[in-house]
């Protein structure tokens, strides 16, 4: 039987009553929203907080809205509200590609983004999805708030830049014009954890990719994007020779590693393959050329 | 600490250690065996309950957190000696085998058939693939929940 260790438990009625609690408890003190993987992570004792804050009431933290130039993004919206979300998958079908694939529908109805980008678990597919549409993240601390870039938020594997007393609250995504955006995820089985997953963003401007992004997962690309691969893309036309460069680049820049789910020389050839056809998929959305087939 | 949730629409107080988890205060405080417990790392699916009407896995929810919440388990699911009509699909499409998938099934079964009176086998399949029928029942299952949507409850039937 798996059983946390001891802790005590609190529940937050309010994002200020969440910064109260965590400033009058401990270090070792840690937030709960939907529990999906740090409660599994405590039954193993691979984390042992002394307390958890429970912010599942937080209702204002749990909202999809977008004011024209951005879509904001509440920590506590659960991934089945983001997979249902129309909004969302106008402007970000990234995300609700992603969203298809992360564990399954019951989980998916407990598992929050604000949870899953703070957990950072290096095979986590919603931190590359922000990662490659340049996302900003709100973080709310006993000082007010601040505003960083999606690629601060990882300092490593399970690591974040939010200090202890602080909550992440908000997620937001620049909407621009001329964009399409796409999720490839290869797994074992259906709900697994990604083999390897590639995210690709791009904005068009007159025939020609006037940004890009390109995020990679679970390959040892922990922080940050393919900036290399982003570099290639930008000033070109679209079309396959500029994806195989990009990819390859990509595939270069990564750093997988051999286990169970695969060696390192087939994660690396997935990685590339997998950019290659995010980005033709990214293309076609973005031309309103995708094939519903 | 004290956590008071309704549960089968009865209301059900316990003193318990923060650290338990919904599926063992189900079976173990309140005697609900129904409920299974198995792989215990939110794979199987086995454990799945409704929580204010949406299926969870309940080894992966705290007692704490669903304090103050609405629980189903499959001893809610009849209703004044009448089976659900998913239990009564699964009874006549031999959508169990061995037994052990089968309350979370029928629950998953019940919530989306909740949101999606007539769904399609691809929808079915999807609703339920965050759990694991070891007998690989899984064709017997979807004709179940099938049978179901096609023999909606006196209520359900008078309500639409």
């Amino acid at each position: 039987m798996q059983i946390p260790a001891e802790f005590s438990y609190e529940r937050a009625t309010s994002i200020d009553h969440a910064l109260e609690l965590l400033k009058s408890h401990g270090p070792e003190t840690l937030l709960l929203a939907g529990g999906h993987s740090l409660l599994p992570m405590m039954k193993l004792r691979l984390a042992r907080p002394e307390c958890l804050i429970d912010i599942n009431d937080l209702h204002e933290l749990d909202f999809i809205s977008s004011d024209g130039d951005r879509l904001r993004i509440g920590a506590l919206t659960r991934h089945r509200a983001l997979a249902e979300s129309e909004e969302v998958a106008r402007h970000f079908p990234i995300i609700t590609d992603a969203e298809r694939v992360i564990a399954d529908p019951v989980v998916r109805n407990r598992g929050t983004i604000g949870g899953s980008l703070c957990q950072a678990d290096p095979a986590e597919d919603l931190s590359t999805v922000c990662g490659t549409l340049r996302a900003e993240v709100v973080i709310r601390g006993p000082d007010g708030e601040r505003t960083i870039p999606m690629v601060e938020l990882h300092r490593g594997p399970y690591e974040t830049t939010v200090a202890h007393g602080e909550i992440l609250t908000e997620i937001r995504l620049p909407i621009r014009p001329g964009a399409g955006s796409a999720y490839e995820k290869v797994e074992r089985r259906v709900g697994d954890w990604a083999i390897a997953a590639a995210g690709a963003a791009v904005w068009l401007d007159d025939g020609r990719i006037a940004d890009a992004g390109v995020g990679l997962t679970a390959v040892g690309l922990d922080r940050g994007t393919a900036t290399r691969a982003e570099e290639a893309l930008r000033g070109r036309a679209p079309g396959d020779d500029v994806f195989a460069e990009a990819a390859r680049l990509a595939a270069e820049d990564c750093d997988p590693v051999s286990d169970q789910r695969g060696p390192a020389d087939y994660k690396r050839h997935l990685a590339g393959e997998l950019v290659t056809r995010a980005l033709r998929r990214a293309t076609a959305r973005a031309l309103g050329q995708e094939s519903t087939t | 600490m004290k956590v008071a949730m309704t549960v089968n629409g009865q209301e059900a107080t316990a003193d318990v250690e923060p650290r338990t988890l919904l599926v063992h205060f189900l079976r173990e405080t309140l005697g609900l065996t129904g409920t299974h417990w198995g792989c215990d790392t939110s794979n199987c699916g086995v454990c799945v309950v409704l929580m204010d009407g949406e299926p969870v896995k309940s080894c992966t929810v705290l007692a704490a957190m669903a304090s103050g919440h609405d629980v189903t388990t499959v001893e809610g699911m009849e209703r004044d000696g009448q089976l659900d009509p998913v239990q009564q699909g699964f009874m006549e499409c031999h959508g169990l085998q061995c037994g052990f998938c089968t309350s979370g099934m029928m629950l998953t079964a019940r919530a989306l058939l909740d949101r999606n009176p007539d769904p399609t086998d691809d929808e079915i399949r999807e609703a339920i693939s965050g759990q694991i029928c070891r007998c690989t029942g899984y064709a017997t299952i979807v004709r179940s929940v099938r049978w179901a949507a096609a023999h909606p409850a006196q209520q359900e039937a008078a309500a639409t």
